[in-house]
């Protein structure tokens, strides 16, 4: 599978990274390598192998559906001065 | 040359747990901002989600509902999503293994003036489980938005159907049944201001029979009236475009209530590239068959399964039982209702769907809330049942119970509305009416049968409401029409 430097932007863009040219053309180096690899394993046959959702094969432990969290909002909100009547504030987000 | 709008949904709809879904702060609606965002609904550093079993367990019920396979196995991932309204920088939802597999319901459509009823059956491609994210305020920050992150969290389940509809009808009708199904299998409030219960509409046109057209999707609607009109917009405005010569381009639209149109929102066209991979902050979720046996023993008997029971057994129209099957509190209360006297259905489903109903409506409040119970409004069916009582009478100790309560019998009692069967009272109550009314007595008599509800009215009110009514009018009308 081969990857254009114009691949390396648009991934960029969606995961809102700033990259300069010179950035971009070693991540671009670097990620040719790992899709290198990666089309190595997709060589193998996997035909009949459940995909792998975990590194772990455990399944996920249930909690019970109880309240347990206080309210702390004073304590979180003193790590900021962008508060106002209790709401966060951040730039202004228009659809 | 017609076109063909091919309607499919998603709905959003909060499930009715105490806690999150990844933590344990509370989902109580309308506290105040932040004071239900714990760390884990922060995204602070380090914090890790541990799924809620109520929500597993919700969501089991309703694939149950609707004879959905139910994933043994199924695997939450990350959904990239860059917005403050939840601070992770991505949505935990599920991609390629959703907890519920296929499902349908069926839908019934109700005769209009141009068609007859009929049946539709609405296929479900899958139902997942993901957070909400927090609510945004735009107000009066001077260029700052607002972020609440109280629900933050909330679990969600987002059931996706084919695109299975034809008209914005269809489509309400089914979003309709779903409100009805959520509530019933109590998974759901089903609170459509609280937002409980969110639509998205991917609409299309094309000519009948044709492959289907570029898709259009509404965004967020929040309650069946804007459901409907937003569809009808967006179809109208899909054909005139395309009679126009123009094209439709898949894209994101936003509808305006006040203007009552769709706009384009998203109009990047990598919006959708949200670049899903498994959480490796959560493990694989096993449902075993067990567990599932365990939540099938809990269901209640489905609104579709009573609607046809109502109509097959106990004799009712389909009308009646669309109206009964409303609610479950509804279907409820006419069950216990129903077992006060029993063989009664029809005048059950009458007292219910009218008396009963109006006077909630009068006083907006819900079946649940309804101050008359059961034994009460039996207890006065009874009595109208083996002729101690007329309907108009009933309507009195109806109208008594619901202000001041109490037993019917007492009423009855107390306000002498026992109906008079006793031809010696009827007949010199009405000898005296004749004898007062001259003149309309010769009104009737010339020929003016009108006349005759004159009688009938003071007849009743001499009787306060109790004589039997088919005895008063025979007598009545034997008295009136003898020559002296």
């Amino acid at each position: 599978m081969s990857l254009s430097i114009g691949d390396v932007y648009k991934i960029a863009r969606l995961a809102r990274l700033g990259m300069t040219e010179q950035e971009a053309e070693e991540a671009h180096t670097q990620l040719l390598s790992i899709f290198s690899l990666i089309a190595e394993m997709q060589a193998v046959d996997t035909t009949g192998i459940l995909p792998m959702s975990h590194a772990q094969d455990l399944t996920q432990r249930l909690r019970e559906d109880v309240v347990t969290e206080k309210d702390q909002r004073e304590l979180f909100q003193s790590t900021t001065s962008h508060i106002k009547n209790g709401l966060y504030l951040v730039p202004q987000v228009i659809e | 040359m017609k076109w063909e709008i091919v309607i499919g949904l998603e709905v959003h709809a909060q499930l009715s747990t105490s806690s999150k879904i990844f933590s344990g702060a509370s989902t109580a609606f309308g506290a105040e901002a932040n004071t239900q965002a714990c760390a884990v609904d922060l995204a602070l550093p380090g914090v890790l989600p541990v799924l809620n079993r109520g929500a597993v367990e919700r969501a089991i019920k309703f694939g149950l509902a609707v004879g959905a396979h139910i994933a043994p196995r199924s695997v939450f991932s990350r959904k990239n999503y860059f917005y403050p309204d939840l601070p992770k920088g991505y949505q935990i939802s599920q991609f390629d293994l959703p907890i519920i597999g296929q499902g349908a319901l069926t839908i019934c459509v109700p005769e209009t003036t141009t068609e007859k009823a009929y049946e539709k059956l609405v296929r479900l491609t899958r139902a997942h489980l993901e957070e909400d994210a927090g609510k945004s305020l735009h107000e009066d920050f001077r260029g700052m938005t607002g972020i609440d992150l109280n629900r933050a969290g909330t679990p969600l389940l987002e059931i996706v159907s084919e695109p299975d509809m034809r008209s914005a009808t269809e489509a309400v009708i089914y979003a309709k049944m779903l409100h009805t199904l959520v509530r019933w299998i109590g998974i759901c409030d089903g609170n459509m201001q609280e937002g409980s219960l969110r639509f998205d509409a991917n609409v299309s046109v094309r000519r009948p029979g044709a492959e289907l057209g570029a898709r259009r999707e509404i965004k967020n609607l929040n309650s069946f009236r804007f459901l409907q009109q937003a569809i009808e917009y967006e179809a109208q405005w899909q054909i005139d475009t395309l009679e126009a010569g123009g094209k439709v381009q898949q894209a994101t639209v936003l509808f305006d209530s006040d203007k009552c149109e769709t706009r384009a929102m998203r109009s990047k066209e990598d919006a959708h590239d949200y670049r899903y991979f498994p959480d490796p902050d959560l493990l694989p979720v096993a449902i075993d068959a067990d567990w599932i046996e365990r939540v099938r023993k809990t269901l209640p008997e489905l609104p579709l399964a009573k609607r046809a029971r109502y109509v097959a057994d106990l004799d009712l129209s389909a009308y009646d039982a669309d109206t009964l099957t409303s609610s479950r509190e509804m279907a409820d209360l006419f069950e216990a209702t129903l077992s006060e006297v029993p063989g009664e259905a029809k005048l059950c489903a009458n007292w219910l769907m009218g008396d009963v109903s109006a006077s909630l409506n009068r006083e907006d409040r819900d079946v649940a809330h309804c101050p008359i119970s059961p034994q009460q409004l039996g207890g006065v069916l009874k009595r109208i049942v083996d002729g101690t009582i007329s309907n108009f009478a009933a309507k009195e100790v109806f109208k008594t119970l619901w202000s001041e309560g109490g037993d019917p019998d007492v009423i009855i009692e107390e306000k002498g509305l026992k109906q008079i069967s006793d031809v010696g009272t009827l007949e010199a109550m009405i000898d005296k009416i004749i004898a007062d009314n001259a003149a309309q007595v010769a009104e009737y008599r010339s020929g003016k049968e009108k006349v005759f509800g004159f009688f009938v009215g003071l007849a009743m009110k001499a009787s306060k409401g109790s004589a039997n009514p088919a005895q008063m009018q025979e007598i009545l009308k034997r008295k009136l029409s003898n020559q002296k």
